[in-house]
């Protein structure tokens, strides 16, 4: 395949035909900020964390542009940095960031993002869809905010929508792209928009097959396993303290590779790798969470 | 696909309703319906391949009912085999849908930019007499404020406001030459006045041909991104695909502008003849009108039409279709409108890939504004070399302005490119008093001050003085205008009708209401520059980083308020 010769920040390198931007940005090690990309999914281009500068007009997303012959990017200039910090400065003040993967917390402080030049983002409220289109007014010297209840409606998952930055990953692993069982879509539309069921319905009483695919995409634990939830109330959710182990799934023939987590010698998630060609990070119930039966007399 | 069905069950009424839209269940080979667990699995292409039916098939359960009910949607989802939690998504996105029970009658009254405090009197009228009102963005008749649409259940949409008027002469007018002159329900009466000769000269001439004096008469989309129609048309008739489409865009929503409304409601035939010369120059097999529902009596002459020119077979053979908007200015964004017309949500799409070879379904789509397919005909029949003559080198030809605001006569006007602004004020009948500024380009626009307000109405003349010309909307301001109130009416538009897909324009709208509004009540969190600063951070990356044009106009006209320092925007 014919390599593509561009220039980023001054530095020339060739890449693939079709590469992305983003694939370039990272073979030279740039820190590239992405929220709504992530390897196994097409992503949404929602997010614009990743934007670069290309010549004049409006700045690209980088995960969304493939390279071309020629092209000079620039991923530091004060447009860029600018854009980037308001990414993550809108996104915190209206959202509760705290639990975002680790590489999101980085990005938001190396930005130097500030969230609260905003005003205090407003107190957690019942979201269900105020009418599309009808004005809800600004609440005096509030941000507003999408904090809202957290939705825990059975022993498996967890739903704290107040962490979410709808980033669609959890759409596309449920629907189209992986699982295609097309449980939760976008509800709603602009500042309301958000994550739902049909008719906000219990994840109980919707089409949900507790794959938990959508948990495995999630960047900012607005989805998360209920023993993870649960430990983390309690004080007990500790990273350092976990170790990870591969492992081959033995509930049926397919042979998906599992990452079992640990923490104390007691299992804490199972997860697939999101580089096995099988599974792409994804999981049936059983995978994913029948070793808590393991745990279930105790 | 494996679906899993609502609980709820339709009533008869709400059946009828979908199946009016979508014919009578019949049995499909491959169905199953596993009554236990109430999944189906259906052979799935040639079912999914309906769910551009989802719209209209929303759109009938709300005449049906007046809202739409579990029952209702389920049956739609079981139909078209959508799943229930999109299909919820597709009719949350929308404002003229609803999920609540609601009265029979209702009223939207417009309180956006031209209607805004000039609408309470009439919401007071409407609820002291029992009547069910909701606000409503543009409706589309912004020269006699406040505008309605009465919305009852049993009915589709009814305008509270006429025609627009086109208050010039007809002599001399090109693209208005037929307003009010012609029957707009009988294509006898077109044809007399002048109507299919431009189709005859463009088979004649050949699709090469058309392109070609398209190309000279360097005609530019009227929509608001002035792009060459000729570059679009040929990338559409080179794309590879076996299906390809031509639309034309009727969603106008920015608020201010009506002009595409006139050429629907008062000419209609002529609109459609510019799409079936479309569809023979870019070798499009299907086309397509959308319109939106707060144009009734387009929507209504357009179906007349197109039956009137199938019926005379003058189509040949061509497809057209019309799609009713539900209540969503971003649908007007082509990408947008192609989501919309497939029913999924209305959210825009990144390009590249453009529509010209990955649009609508994606395959090769040419995507126009309404009036640059009336002024095709002009270029057809007069020829480029007459066509580029009227206006300036680089924005040829004649030129629809909506006026209104404090003016004499407001109204949809013609006249050339490359007229002065103050000219085209005095045939308005001249303002009202001082003017105080003018807002040209509607919300997406810019606000220009009275110093800058005789400039050349083209493309480049409006760049000259930092503004865009945009869809030709001419909003007129008199000096005792409170432009506060207008610039956060403006920011509170784009808050409620931002998509919400990305996050500059999903949360940057909101950020942007906020603040003006504590400018305005004096209550700023650190000190007015910190505000300003908020704000121009935000319209930077608003205006760099969002997906598409919504988000990237919503700091314009704030900006230009604040550069102006209009009266009421800081206190
Ligand atoms: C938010 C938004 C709303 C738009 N609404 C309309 C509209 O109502 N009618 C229209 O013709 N173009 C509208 N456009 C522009 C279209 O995307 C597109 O450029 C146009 O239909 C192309 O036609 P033209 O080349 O003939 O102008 C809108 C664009 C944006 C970003
Ligand atoms: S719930 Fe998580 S995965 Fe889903 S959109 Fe929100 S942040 Fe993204
Ligand atoms: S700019 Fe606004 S309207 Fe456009 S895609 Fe982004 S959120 Fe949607
Ligand atoms: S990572 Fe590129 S737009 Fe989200
Ligand atoms: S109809 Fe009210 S502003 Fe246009």
């Amino acid at each position: 395949m014919t390599d593509i010769t561009l220039s980023i920040d001054g530095k020339t390198i060739a890449v693939p035909q079709g590469a992305s931007i983003l694939d370039a940005c990272r073979t030279l090690e740039i820190d590239t900020p992405t929220l709504c990309f992530t390897e196994t999914l097409e992503p949404a281009y929602a997010c614009r964390a990743c934007v670069v500068e290309v010549g004049p007009g409006a700045l690209i997303p980088a995960c969304a542009r493939q390279v071309e012959e020629g092209m000079e990017v620039s991923t530091a200039s004060e447009r860029v940095i600018r854009s980037r910090r308001m990414v993550f400065e809108l996104l915190g003040s209206a959202t509760n960031l705290e639990r975002a993967d680790d590489d999101i917390l980085r990005w938001n402080d190396s930005l130097g993002a500030t969230k609260d030049r905003f005003g205090l983002p407003t107190k957690a409220r019942e979201r269900t869809a105020p009418h599309p289109g009808h004005h809800s007014p600004a609440r005096a010297g509030d941000a507003e905010s999408i904090q809202e209840p957290v939705k825990i409606e059975d022993d498996l998952y967890v739903r704290d929508y107040s962490a979410c930055i709808l980033c669609f990953r959890c759409v596309d692993a449920c629907g189209e792209q992986h699982q295609n069982t097309f449980a939760i879509a976008t509800a709603g539309r602009g500042f309301n928009a958000r994550i739902s069921t049909e008719f906000d319905f219990a994840l109980p009483d919707s089409a949900c097959v507790y794959c938990g695919n959508c948990i495995a995409v999630c960047p900012t634990g607005a989805l998360v396993g209920k023993i993870q939830w649960d430990l983390r109330l309690e004080g007990q959710w500790n990273p350092s303290r976990q170790e990870t182990k591969r492992s081959v799934c033995g509930y049926c023939g397919v042979g998906c590779n599992l990452e079992i987590t640990t923490q104390d010698g007691r299992i804490v998630e199972v997860g697939s790798p999101a580089d096995h060609d099988v599974t792409l990070g994804n999981l049936c119930i059983k995978g994913r969470f029948g070793w808590q039966f393991v745990y279930a007399d105790e | 696909m494996d679906l899993r069905l609502l609980a709820a069950t339709p009533t008869d009424v709400e059946q009828d309703a979908v199946d009016s839209v979508i014919g009578l269940p019949e049995d499909r080979d491959g169905d199953r319906i596993d009554q236990a667990v109430g999944r189906v699995a259906l052979g799935g292409h040639q079912v999914r391949a309906e769910r551009h039916l989802l719209l209209p098939a929303l759109h009938s359960l709300r005449n049906a009912r007046g809202w739409i009910s579990e029952g209702g949607l389920g049956y739609v989802c079981e139909r078209l085999t959508i799943p229930p939690a999109e299909a919820y998504g597709v009719a949350t996105f929308y404002s003229l849908l609803g999920f609540e029970e609601r009265p029979d009658r209702m009223v939207h009254v417009c309180d956006d930019i031209m209607c805004v405090g000039r609408s309470e009197a009439t919401i007071t009228r409407l609820e002291a007499e029992g009547v069910s009102v909701a606000r409503s963005p543009c409706l589309g008749g912004c020269w006699s404020p406040p505008a309605t649409l009465e919305d009852a259940v049993g009915s589709t949409f009814a305008s509270g406001s006429d025609t627009p008027p086109v208050p010039q002469e007809p002599n001399g007018l090109r693209l208005l030459r037929r307003v009010g002159v012609v029957d707009p329900t009988s294509i006898g009466d077109y044809q007399e006045h002048g109507g299919f000769s431009a189709l005859r000269r463009a088979r004649e001439l050949g699709p090469e041909e058309v392109l070609n004096e398209l190309e000279r008469s360097n005609l530019r989309g009227r929509g608001g991104a002035a792009f060459p129609i000729a570059v679009k048309w040929r990338g559409v008739r080179a794309a590879e695909g076996a299906v390809k489409h031509v639309i034309a865009n009727g969603d106008e929503s920015e608020p201010g502008t009506f002009k595409d409304r006139v050429l629907m409601e008062a000419d209609p035939f002529a609109l459609i003849e510019g799409l079936l010369i479309a569809a023979e120059a870019t070798a499009a097999t299907k086309a397509w009108i959308y319109v939106r529902a707060e144009y009734p009596t387009a929507i209504e002459r357009l179906g007349t039409a197109i039956a009137a020119i199938e019926a005379a077979g003058l189509h040949d053979d061509l497809d057209i279709e019309i799609r009713v908007g539900a209540g969503a200015y971003i649908c007007g964004e082509e990408t947008s409108l192609f989501a919309s017309i497939e029913g999924q949500r209305g959210e825009p799409r990144q390009k590249p890939p453009f529509p010209t070879t990955s649009g609508l379904f994606l395959q090769p789509t040419a995507i126009n504004n309404i009036e640059t397919l009336v002024a095709v005909l002009e270029v057809i029949e007069q020829g480029a070399t007459a066509f580029a003559a009227v206006g300036t080198k680089d924005s040829t030809g004649p030129k629809l302005f909506s006026v209104s605001g404090d003016v004499h006569r407001p109204g949809v006007y013609e006249l050339p490119f490359g007229t002065p602004l103050g000219e085209l004020i005095a045939l308005a009948g001249g303002a009202r008093g001082q003017i105080g500024a003018v807002l040209l380009g509607g919300a997406a626009g810019t606000f220009i001050g009275p110093g800058d307000l005789n400039f050349e109405l083209s493309i480049e003349g409006a760049t000259g003085v930092g503004a865009m010309l945009g869809s030709g909307a001419v909003m007129v301001f008199n000096d005792s205008t409170d432009f506060g109130a207008i610039v956060r009416r403006i920011a509170a538009f784009f808050r409620d009708e931002s998509c919400g897909k990305c996050v500059p324009c999903r949360i940057g709208t909101v950020r942007q209401e906020e603040a003006l509004i504590r400018l305005a009540d004096g209550n700023v969190i650190d000190s007015v520059e910190s505000e300003l600063r908020l704000l121009a951070d935000i319209d930077a990356v608003m205006t760099d980083a969002s997906i598409c044009g919504l988000g990237r106009t919503a700091a314009a006209a704030v900006r230009s308020a604040i550069a102006l320092e209009l009266a009421g925007v800081i206190t």
